[in-house]
């Protein structure tokens, strides 16, 4: 049976988009099937993330785009699968659209309807917390932004259709079944929180201050029902006491389940944090058993919510929540771990609810015949952990275990990699390119530029005076034919605009409509294919940030649209054509590392045909797993070494070095050159590649001398080494009476900061294989928390049962040794029991893993990528890109991004392979056409530029005594970082320069207002403030109608120059509002933008311009609010100032300049 | 003295306004207290109408049709009925209802109008005169009846009311009946609903306050008055005026 090039995914969450993104980038055609009416799951309902506090919404929307607009990714909404037939590499499955009640390639997402739709249903996107009509759209940032009927609640009394003006309602439509051939499966339906209501669980239900985790992130969200106030259900006051009450329906076989859902202890931990920074008056305490911060930088996070924000930890589970009727505040009992009992009073109570298979999954798996486990989630295998028990159909994220988002999106990658290896004879069979006419030449021809205004139903049209913009734009120079439509990204118009194209012998193009983050790809793809380069177009913004936010006053709204249109032909006016650089790809991979996550990347190359090169210092492949036997599951940890080592020395097309050295690695992404030195004679190699995988590892960590006695005396032993004597000489403990092993040896202290993640669990698997082999040994386990994460609990719990003992001992109190006759004493003060000594034969100390430290700081050198404190490597983002580096080509996995489970390496292995196929998969790789450009004439050599560059794609370097300045078209981003930086201006950025931003200040400047000045410009980043602005219009929240707008792609790329610019040019104000620290799409390019504002800040005064007339704040894409409420206050602000030329005469200023 | 009430009485042109005129011809008395608004059809009368009349001091409001079946316009006088339901429902939220009344008189009921107009101006009499001229406690009636114009001038309940004939009768844009019965629930839910957030926004007009106090002036539970705040605060008609400590007030704004 031939295989077929296409994918089904079922599930849009994070998960299911990577995956899609990942199986599209490698040549499959994707069929994304989701069942509500947008992609982006759960963490679209999020407010914030962990550990770094990025803004979900923020860093999730460009994703859902991109996904949404992908060539080779086939969206299916309100979709789900009825039935399946046929086998791995050829299935076929049905689906069932259900019937939206209107067509989803007329609804233009304008969302009239919902304003006049009469009946209200509950927002289940907002936990019930809120209202919405009968016919709506997910969220704000929905893709596809569709709206749709929710039939349960419409009386069906035609108002929608009434008002459409794209006539997109069809009441008549009905549900759509489909059947499709794909080659594989990859599933990630996700999963539900934990549902206290059915037994009032604390209360829930009854008393109306208990709410659940995922309503408190609603109600903490900037664009949720209360727009970030937190305000408690019972009457609209600020809860001052909020308890969180951790493992709700998780480690509790009563309610809910026994295991562990693995991210509440975390996102308990980011909730009680942001409402701190919400409302400092909040006092947050948390109530939780062990504290289970297992991941990269976990545990500092903790430690800052406690010693920075204040937050309490008590160490107890709640038995129940009793209320105070008169005020409804809620009394907790609880026992302190000294045994005290304590009744306090709180005014919120957060429970922190758990995650339970899908509703779903149970019918899925069946109609699928897919195992589960017995908590009902996908049965699936430690060293194969993305395959389910059926061959095609691979699973990822939440729906095999409990995870965080970077673990299931590591999945997602991985599934994809699993995909590869059984479809990658039929890559590239079912894709369509598309045929487009050879690009016009229009250099050297004066701008003629084209009009298009868009109605956009009412949304404009109601407030702002299309005629009269259309009629302004006609009489502006180098303007060659204005027209308005009532809906410019209608299908109909696109084909008009095309034929204007032709017809007026437009060469720029212009729609004044929506918004250019989610229309600009249609409108240049569409003068794309009438011959014009897509670079050639831009979009004046009249309706998110013009009619939505001045509704009430439409004189000013039509004025501002005519300015915006003005500066957006100002911008076209130098425009110029953009070229995209091919360029070709080595199909071969290097993998630096001969562990399990390297053999198991360089595997999954070579099974897809790509030759590999896998590098390994020592002198054996096998890495630090050939310490381990089993896994806490009982898996043979040998056997699968011994097989990965035999299936890598046979494969024909991996080079395996050992005892190798890397002396270089140049080039960049598609063509890298590595140099090494490899055996035991240092024989010398160079090879290319396309891509490189960093798969180094870690070490266990060795206690210093006389840590815990350790090599002083013979009985005190690592717990690796125990487990060594378990499996190889379980004689030896034989013997034995008792042994005590103790935790967190290594880890979670000053010198290493952070969780190991693995050695509870190892623990607890040498201990009951300990039981096993001696039933009368008595085991002791001091610990600090207890993490065993996930399904890891039942190990816990079965531990238990076993009878082995667990004490907690603080960090402060750790064990202290000492020999006494035959035997040793282990003497601890614990914060339960006191003062506590207990005699042992043996002593296992459960090190840490660490860093390979100044290894992976040269090799991190070598490859131009960043490190963490810990000498880890550090990941592009360590939510959204876990397997990538920020520099193009480089991906990462197993222990040497940080601590990781053997199953979690092999799924990062897969992960990074998977990200490396979307590279080796292509011939030729296509560039950005948005970067900067150096012009070496200019150049002075003082390589600034690469300082501020977060990819390394720009700077300075000596050949043969020759300096040679360059951008690397490969790498580069497109922030304008370097060009803001070049002290020289030898740098320019295309598309965003200064010679198209320029000529917009100019315009944005000249304003004048009937109604009198301030003129505002404001510089707006495009993935956060510009997005928080888009969001205050769709929010309709008001402001001044003084702000002229200009978009950068990062607040970092803005010069001094051109925020100077502003002010000479006669802006009374200018803002400039970039990403939250921290949340940058570039990295870090708001740290740049902070250092250039304070010292514009700090200059200003002695140019002769009050400082109180530069603002420069940090606005997120959830923050509509804070958008509209800082205009209204900054133009107010401005406004008191007065007009500018009272402080200072033009020509000081200009001297100055 | 005995109490004379101001009562206002919309007629319809080719029905009742004949039978009143009849009533004249006839000599047939009647007591003065009424003042005649001539409408074209009862179904004209829009009920903000004499939501207003109300404010402005009127004691009673007599709105007269052509029967059931007789309407000039054929149906004009089945939607004034269904409008007038939609008011009373309001108006029995703030005690007025017994102070409108909706009958039908035609060309040839003279006797029937004049009996008709002394009945009511002897039961609006009897009721005394509108709490709004109470000049002590006018302030809590004016808002009850401003709050009632506003829910009236809702475009979505208007909407409601307007399709509530064709939606029960002919069936829906899915070609179902609604039932009457699951209608009217609708009807008094959006009535109940629209009508606390009216006076939520009438409470907060010039000066912010507290959920408690809004809840406390209104006489409706303070979790369900946030809920309704979140409500008003996506239709962009409330926002928050000032957070002290842990009390956030609430404004009205002009908006939406």
């Amino acid at each position: 049976m031939e295989k077929v090039g296409s994918v089904l995914v079922i599930g849009g969450g994070i998960a299911g988009i990577q995956a899609s993104m990942d199986l599209g980038d490698s040549g499959y055609k994707v069929y994304l099937v989701e069942s509500t009416m947008s992609i982006g799951g759960v963490m679209s309902q999020l407010d914030k993330t962990f550990p770094t506090n990025d803004c979900a919404i923020c860093i999730l929307a460009p994703k859902l785009v991109a996904a949404g607009r992908h060539e080779n990714i086939n969206l299916l909404i309100n979709t789900t699968l009825e039935k399946i037939s046929g086998k791995a590499g050829n299935f076929k499955v049905d689906l069932k659209q259900k019937s939206l009640y209107l067509d989803q390639e007329t609804c233009t997402g304008c969302g009239v309807c919902a304003q006049e739709c009469p009946v209200e249903a509950i927002d289940f996107f907002n936990e019930g917390l809120s209202k919405r009509a009968a016919i709506s759209v997910k969220f704000p940032q929905a893709v596809p932004l569709v709206f749709s009927i929710n039939q349960e609640v419409c009386i069906g009394c035609g108002f929608c259709k009434g008002v459409c003006k794209a006539k997109a309602i069809d009441y008549t439509l009905k549900d759509k079944k489909t059947s499709l051939n794909v080659g594989a499966v990859v599933l990630a339906p996700g999963f539900d929180e934990y549902d206290p209501e059915p037994t009032h669980h604390y209360g829930f239900g009854k008393f109306p201050n208990v709410v659940t985790s995922i309503q408190f992130e609603r109600i903490l969200s900037a664009s949720g029902p209360h727009s970030g106030l937190i305000l408690r259900p019972s009457d609209g006051i600020i809860p001052k006491k909020i308890a969180f009450l951790q493992c709700v329906g998780s480690r509790d076989k009563k309610h809910g389940a026994e295991y562990c859902s693995s991210v509440c202890c975390m996102y308990t931990a980011k909730e009680a944090v942001i409402a701190k920074e919400h409302m400092p008056l909040v006092q947050p305490t948390i109530f939780s058993m062990d504290i289970r911060a297992c991941g990269k930088d976990f545990d500092k996070y903790i430690d800052r919510a406690q010693n920075e924000y204040g937050v309490r930890y008590i160490r107890s589970r709640i038995s129940s929540v009793k209320e105070i009727s008169e005020s409804n505040d809620l009394i907790l009992n609880y026992e302190t771990e000294n045994g005290e009992i304590v009744e306090e009073v709180f005014n919120l109570v957060i429970l922190a609810v758990g995650a339970m298979p899908n509703r779903s999954t149970k019918e899925l798996a069946k109609t699928l015949g897919v195992e589960l486990n017995e908590e009902f989630f996908c049965k699936t295998k430690p060293f194969s952990p993305v395959e389910t028990s059926k061959e095609g159909i691979y699973v990822c994220g939440m729906f095999s275990e409990p995870k965080d988002i970077p673990e299931t999106v590591v999945e997602a990658s991985a599934a994809a990699g699993a995909v590869n290896i059984l479809l990658s004879e039929a890559r590239n069979t079912l894709i369509e390119e598309k045929k487009l006419p050879k690009e016009i030449d229009i250099i050297g021809e004066p701008p003629r530029i084209g009009v298009f205004v868009c109605h956009c139903g009412i949304n404009i049209a109601g407030v702002v005076d299309v005629a009269d913009v259309v009629d302004y734009a006609n009489k502006l120079p180098d303007v060659a034919y204005a027209e308005k439509n009532l809906y410019t990204c209608s299908a109909d118009t696109q084909t008009n605009i095309k034929e204007k194209i032709k017809e007026y012998n437009l060469n720029r193009v212009i729609v004044a409509s929506c918004t250019p983050r989610t229309h600009e790809p249609l409108f240049q793809a569409t003068i794309r294919e009438a011959g014009l380069n897509k670079y050639l177009f831009d979009l004046a913004n009249i309706r998110d940030q013009c009619s939505w936010v001045h509704m009430h006053e439409p004189k000013e709204a039509t004025e501002k649209a005519k300015d915006l249109v003005r500066m957006a032909i100002a911008k076209a006016r130098n425009l110029i054509p953009l070229q995209e650089q091919h360029v070709s790809v080595i199909h071969k991979g290097l993998v630096i590392g001969g562990g399990v996550a390297g053999m198991t990347a360089a595997l999954n190359l070579a099974n897809q045909g790509f030759e590999v090169y896998l590098v390994e210092k020592g002198d054996k492949l096998g890495g630090f797993s050939k310490n381990v036997y089993q896994t806490i599951e009982k898996y043979d940890v040998q056997g699968l070494i011994t097989d990965l080592i035999k299936k890598v020395d046979d494969h024909k097309l991996i080079n395996v070095f050992l005892n190798a050295k890397i002396n270089s690695i140049g080039g960049y992404v598609c063509n890298f050159t590595t140099r090494l030195t490899q055996g035991k004679n240092k024989e010398f190699k160079e090879f290319q590649h396309g891509i490189i995988i960093v798969a180094t590892g870690a070490h266990e960590y060795q206690p210093k001398e006389g840590e815990f006695l350790y090599g002083n005396d013979d009985r005190v032993i690592l717990q690796s080494e125990l487990e060594n004597l378990l499996f190889t000489n379980s004689e030896k403990i034989n013997g034995a009476e008792t042994i005590v092993m103790i935790q967190c040896v290594g880890s979670r202290n000053e010198e290493h900061p952070y969780c190991s993640r693995m050695c509870c669990s190892e623990a607890i698997k040498n201990a009951i294989k300990a039981k096993e082999v001696n039933p009368n040994l008595n085991i002791v386990i001091f610990y600090r928390d207890i993490r065993t994460y996930g399904f890891k609990e039942k190990f816990y719990n079965l531990a238990r049962e076993k009878g082995i003992v667990f004490i907690r001992f603080d960090q402060e109190n750790p064990p202290d040794i000492v020999k006494k006759g035959s035997r040793l004493s282990v003497n601890v003060v614990t914060p339960k029991l006191g003062k506590i000594s207990i005699d042992t034969d043996f002593i296992a100390l459960s090190a840490g893993i660490v860093s390979n430290g100044e290894e992976n700081e040269e090799l991190a050198k070598m490859l131009k990528v960043p490190v963490n404190s810990e000498k880890f490597f550090l990941e592009a983002h360590v939510k959204l890109r876990p397997s990538d580096f920020a520099t193009d080509g480089i991906f990462l996995c197993g222990t040497a991004r940080g601590s990781a489970t053997i199953s979690e390496s092999i799924a990062q292995a897969l992960s990074a392979s998977s990200r490396a196929t979307t590279i080796l998969s292509k011939d030729i790789l296509v560039t950005e056409g948005i970067i900067s450009k150096v012009n070496p004439a200019l150049c002075i050599g003082c390589n600034r530029c690469a300082e501020v560059c977060n990819y390394g794609a720009v700077g300075v370097r000596y050949e043969e005594g020759k300096m040679i300045s360059e951008v690397n078209p490969l790498l580069c981003k497109g922030c304008g970082d370097c060009a803001a930086e070049c002290p020289a201006e030898a740098i320019t950025m295309s598309h965003f320069g200064t010679s198209q931003i320029e000529p917009m200040i100019a315009e944005a400047a000249h304003v004048e207002f009937g109604n009198g000045r301030p003129r505002i410009v404001a510089f707006l980043c495009n993935w956060c403030s510009y997005a928080g602005a888009d969001l205050a219009g769709v929010s309709r929240y008001q402001y001044p109608p003084n702000v002229r707008t200009i978009r950068v792609m990062c607040s970092g790329g803005l010069p001094k120059r051109l925020i100077l610019q502003a002010f000479l040019e006669g802006a009374d104000g200018v803002f400039v509002g970039g990403c939250h620290i921290g949340d940058c799409h570039y990295i870090a390019g708001n740290q740049d933008t902070l250092r250039r504002t304070r010292d514009i800040e700090s200059k200003l005064e002695s140019i002769g311009i009050n400082p109180e007339r530069f603002l420069r704040k940090w606005v997120s894409a959830s923050e509509g609010k804070l958008f509209s409420e800082t205009m209204i206050e900054f133009v107010d602000k401005v406004k008191k100032l007065g007009p500018i030329e009272s402080e200072y005469k033009n020509k000081s200023i200009k001297v100055s300049k | 003295m005995t109490f004379e009430p101001k009562i206002l009485g919309f007629l319809c042109n080719w029905c009742s306004y004949a039978g009143a005129d009849l009533a004249g011809v006839s000599r047939i008395q009647y007591p003065p207290n009424i003042r005649v608004i001539r409408v074209m059809c009862s179904g004209r009368v829009d009920p903000s109408f004499i939501a207003d009349a109300f404010i402005h001091g009127i004691d009673g409001v007599l709105v007269l049709g052509c029967h059931l079946g007789d309407c000039h316009y054929l149906t004009g006088n089945y939607e004034a009925e269904i409008k007038m339901n939609a008011l009373n429902k309001l108006l029995q939220l703030i005690n007025f209802s017994e102070r409108m009344r909706l009958d039908w008189v035609s060309a040839s009921e003279g006797n029937r109008f004049a009996q008709i107009v002394s009945e009511f101006t002897n039961q609006i009499q009897k009721l005394g005169t509108s709490p709004i001229n109470n000049k002590e406690k006018n302030s809590e009636i004016r808002d009850n009846l401003e709050a009632v114009k506003n829910v009236l001038e809702d475009s979505r309940l208007r909407g409601l009311i307007a399709r509530q004939r064709e939606l029960v009768n002919d069936g829906n844009v899915y070609g179902e009946q609604i039932s009457a019965e699951k209608f009217e629930n609708l009807i008094d839910e959006v009535i109940q609903n629209e009508f606390i957030r009216q006076k939520i926004i009438v409470k907060i007009k010039s000066k912010g306050k507290s959920v408690p106090t809004i809840a406390n002036e209104i006489g409706v539970k303070a979790s369900e008055v946030l809920e309704h705040i979140v409500v008003l605060r996506s239709r962009g008609l409330v926002d928050v005026d000032e957070i002290n400590e842990e009390i956030p007030t609430f404004i009205s704004i002009m908006g939406g």
